[in-house]
């Protein structure tokens, strides 16, 4: 009884992994999610480059002053931060794409 | 008309007005939470735990933050945008607003009550308000000895009539001594170290203290000295560690003085630094559950709590001041972005923003006592702020 009762227990938990691990594959793959990132965005690069992205301690992000940098460099720019600047790696907290669709919403000024 | 029935018909005339001498109240109790999204704030009563009512159109609310006239009726709120809102907080209206600059970062109300100053980033400087009608008395602007432009920030006030910021591009402190409020007297300490994020002064007005993030240290400076000087302290905090990147400014506004001993954020780093109030020298550390943005202390100094920078942002640690350790752990919700004691202590206000709330807990038992909805809430303040130097 108890043998069995911990033998599903064990199954729970692997289908429990199984779809954790199926969340996070396609997490990766899969379009940016736009709610997720455009609230990262507002809310916390906000902090410092403004809510309305206009500027603060950190450089206004809109599209006329980012003009001055290519995608590449601005994807760069996010994702390994620049020293000597508060401006921090987001590598450990997105992904590339994740980098790639902020930057095309910034250049074109919609971000939501 | 008989004599009664014309007694009665003035009475009734009356009535109105002796309605509104019932609702007759103090603002001891009152307070006012930021709304950052939407550019608005709620009028808050700490007795009641209830909203009494929401103040629109202040324009860009991030990073806002208040300070209260001496009679706290009103509130002054500084907006990202510029804007410098007077709030009153008995009708719930905006008795005035003006947009005095492109980028701000807060502000401070003389000792007197009489001037508003306002830091900015866009055009860097300081300018100096009537506190009264918000006409413009003075501009101090943040010009470097490198005669580049700066961004000021850390702005507080300190008594005799006194604002201290900092250059963040510049590395510099100043003092201004308003006493002439339209011929401001600065004195300015250059040099003091790489990229001041913020600064605060301890409850008394004497020591004002500026972070840097460019270099690991703080830099210290005893107003009642003649002349001023900067001093470096805590030189080399985080020495053979590598910083952490830092996804959220630690705050040292509401940093925690307790006792004999101040807690201040370790920029890039899971602790808190204790300092000792006497020889500014470290006493102590407590290694927190993340990056620490704000550290605020119970009235009483027994307690700091203490909020973390994203992607730790859900959780408040709970320090015991005496042991120097972290008593408790817990995660109100998504985003915890302020914390605000009621001016005895007895209780804490919490903005949980994601989660559209403001939690009211117990500061002695840490039971939660009521929630409040709020739109995307950050920063709470009380008016009891208005009896304090700095705040």
């Amino acid at each position: 009884m108890r043998r069995m009762a911990m033998r599903s227990r064990l199954w729970r938990n692997a289908a429990l992994i199984f779809i954790a691990a199926m969340a996070s594959a396609s997490a990766g793959d899969v379009a940016p999610d736009a709610t997720r990132l455009s609230s990262l965005v507002r809310q916390d690069c906000g902090s410092c480059h403004g809510l309305t992205l206009k500027g603060g301690l950190g450089k206004p992000l809109t599209a006329e002053h980012l003009r001055a940098w290519s995608s590449e460099q601005l994807v760069s720019i996010i994702l390994d931060g620049v020293p000597g600047t508060p401006m921090p790696p987001w590598r450990p907290l997105i992904s590339e794409a994740d980098a790639r669709w902020i930057v095309d919403r910034l250049q074109q000024g919609n971000m939501p | 008309m008989t004599m009664a029935a014309r007694l009665l018909l003035a009475l009734l005339f009356v009535l109105p007005a002796l309605a509104h001498a019932d609702g007759l109240r103090g603002t001891g109790n009152l307070g006012l939470v930021v709304e950052r999204a939407t550019g608005s704030v709620l009028i808050v009563d700490t007795t009641s735990r209830k909203a009494l009512g929401r103040v629109e159109g202040l324009g860009d609310l991030s990073h806002a933050s208040a300070v209260f006239s001496p009679d706290q009726r009103y509130a002054y709120v500084f907006g990202r945008d510029g804007g410098l809102t007077k709030v009153d907080l008995l009708t719930a209206t905006i008795a005035k607003r003006v947009v005095q600059a492109g980028n701000s970062i807060g502000g401070a109300i003389s000792d007197d009550g009489e001037l508003i100053a306002v830091s900015n980033y866009e055009p860097g400087g300081v300018r100096i308000f009537d506190a009264q009608t918000l006409d413009a008395i003075a501009s101090i602007p943040a010009i470097g000895a490198d005669g580049k432009a700066s961004k000021a920030l850390g702005l507080v006030d300190l008594p005799a009539r006194r604002f201290a910021f900092a250059l963040y591009d510049a590395g510099e402190i100043w003092v201004a001594d308003l006493s002439a409020p339209e011929t401001p007297a600065v004195t300015k300490l250059t040099g003091v170290g790489k990229l001041p994020y913020d600064g605060n002064v301890t409850p008394d007005g004497r020591h004002y203290l500026a972070g840097l993030f460019g270099e690991d240290g703080v830099v210290h400076v005893d107003t009642w000295q003649s002349p001023l000087k900067a001093e470096r302290i805590l030189n080399g905090y985080g020495r053979g560690e590598e910083a952490l990147p830092v996804y959220k400014m630690p705050h040292l506004e509401g940093w925690a003085a307790v006792g004999d001993k101040l807690l201040l954020p370790a920029v890039g780093h899971h602790e808190l630094i204790a300092v000792d109030l006497r020889s500014f020298a470290e006493a102590g550390r407590v290694a927190t559950y993340g990056q620490p943005v704000f550290a605020v202390a119970r009235p009483d100094g027994r307690h700091v709590w203490v909020n973390f920078a994203h992607p730790l942002n859900d959780t408040i640690e709970i320090i015991d001041t005496e042991s120097l350790k972290v008593i408790r752990r817990f995660a109100p919700g998504p985003a915890v972005l302020h914390m605000e004691f009621t001016p005895r202590g007895n209780e804490v206000w919490v903005s949980v923003r994601d989660a559209d709330r403001v939690d009211v807990y117990d500061a002695a038992t840490f039971a939660k006592k009521a929630e409040i909805a709020a739109q995307k809430p950050s920063g709470i303040f009380f008016t009891a702020r208005a009896t304090r130097i700095g705040q």
